[in-house]
């Protein structure tokens, strides 16, 4: 590509991205050039959620981003939002419901829960059910996830009273 | 290879003109799909994400039309105020994909890609929306009927850009509905939009996925005017709306394929056209998506 390099903003930080092919999805540029292997990559073609990041405020399918085109933007990964290394009240909740077994979607699904409580903190069941229904997870039968869900919406309620 | 990341629609322009083979890409929902699954081979991309110009949409209370800027996300279709202003365009923005997908598609990468599947597209045939188009050298408007020409085909030259579609605000009933095999996250085995122009007296059907391009049922929407008055809120009987099924059902022309088969997919543009024409005669109340 005539660009030598473009750069991405990622959790934060600037990246430069040196010798890349102009389709690689933002997907691929996380996890192959930016050691980010959070973001999971399945279907690649935005079916199944797991490669969910934040992209100027946004929830977006990272497989369908062209990488050179999110120069400008600012990209929340799943590594982006805990603390010092420390899970936050969705991870937490997560695993104390027993809505992680394989694993695999649990990243995508941890940033679309993020998404949908930062917009809206009191989500009824129907805004969850909306709110993942493009995160597919194989395992869990769902469940335990909205139980997850519930558990930090009603966390968050009483700390906020 | 060469990427542009246009900030005005002037700069995509000028970068299609000096090269119309470009590929344009918006949201990338379809685009980037080929390319994953290396089903297309991209050599030079413009990318429209930063154009904010896209991303706009006015009201003219003058001619009572909303224009709609070609790269303005589902997500915000599906949300007030767009919402209350064309309620079929809402409930099709809702059945797009899942919340990620509608985040960043857009009627003008349905528009660009032109399946007979986009959920945007028979709303804006029933609408009878105008295409506006602009390329280096000027600028025209298309009626969506001659812009979607067939399977992925459209009238769209390489060196224009699809800006933006005018649809006109009408009063009355305005609904769409779609089959598929699951609630959420589904590509349509059959769609139909509905909109009933209660000032005009007219009822318009246009149907998705059931021919190469979007079908709007003239001749069914003939006879209906012919049999009942449609000013105001209509009286539909059931057997007045079921024939009006058949005969929607008559003039699309479905194919068997991985999504469905032609046999159901007309049985489903037949139940669909139906149901959307009893909800109008109900007035039905239409309801929006929880996220507003």
């Amino acid at each position: 590509m005539s660009n030598e390099f473009y750069r991405l903003r990622v959790n934060g930080v600037d990246h430069e991205i040196r010798d890349a092919w102009t389709g690689e999805s933002l997907l691929y540029v996380l996890r192959e050039r930016l050691g980010l292997p959070g973001t999971k990559g399945a279907c690649e073609q935005g079916e199944c959620g797991s490669c969910t990041v934040i992209m100027d405020g946004e929830a977006v399918c990272s497989c369908l981003v062209m990488a050179a085109t999110a120069v400008d933007a600012d990209i929340v990964t799943v590594e982006g939002l805990a603390n010092d290394g420390e899970p936050t009240d969705v991870q937490q909740s997560f695993v104390n419901a027993g809505g992680v077994q394989c694993g695999f979607c649990t990243p995508g699904l941890i940033v679309a829960v993020h998404h949908l409580l930062d917009r809206n903190p009191t989500p009824t069941d129907l805004e969850v059910k909306e709110a993942i229904s493009g995160n597919i997870c194989r395992c869990t039968g769902y469940g335990r996830i909205f139980e997850a869900v519930r558990q930090v919406r009603d966390a968050r309620a009483a700390d906020a009273s | 290879m060469s990427i542009t990341n246009a900030t005005t629609v002037d700069e995509a322009l000028a970068a299609l003109r000096a090269n119309p083979l470009a590929r344009l890409i918006q949201g990338g929902t379809d685009l980037m799909v080929e390319v994953n699954l290396n089903r297309t081979k991209i050599e030079d991309v413009v990318s429209l994400r930063r154009v904010a110009e896209l991303r706009r949409w006015h009201v003219d209370e003058e001619s009572n039309t909303l224009r709609l800027g070609a790269g303005v996300p589902y997500a915000e279709m599906e949300r007030a105020p767009l919402c209350d202003y064309v309620p079929a365009l809402a409930e099709a923005a809702r059945t797009v994909g899942s919340p990620q997908i509608r985040a960043a598609g857009s009627l003008g990468g349905n528009l660009g890609t032109c399946s007979p599947a986009g959920d945007g597209l028979p709303v804006v045939s029933a609408l009878d929306a105008v295409v506006h188009l602009r390329s280096h050298d000027g600028s025209r408007d298309v009626s969506v009927h001659d812009f979607m020409i067939g399977v992925k085909r459209n009238a769209r030259h390489t060196d224009e850009l699809i800006v933006a579609v005018t649809v006109p605000l009408v009063t009355g009933f305005q609904g769409y509905a779609k089959v598929g095999t699951r609630n959420a996250m589904v590509i349509s085995a059959a769609s139909a939009c509905l909109v009933h122009d209660a000032a005009a007296g007219a009822v318009r059907l246009a149907l998705g996925a059931v021919a190469p391009t979007v079908v709007r049922t003239r001749a069914a929407e003939a006879w209906l005017a012919s049999e009942t008055s449609l000013i105001g809120t209509p009286s539909v009987s059931e057997a007045l709306a079921k024939e009006f099924g058949a005969r929607a059902a008559a003039e699309c022309s479905p194919i068997d394929d991985h999504r469905s088969t032609a046999a159901y997919r007309r049985h489903a543009i037949s139940v669909l056209a139906q149901r959307l024409l009893l909800r109008a005669a109900a007035g039905a109340a239409v309801h929006h998506g929880g996220n507003r």
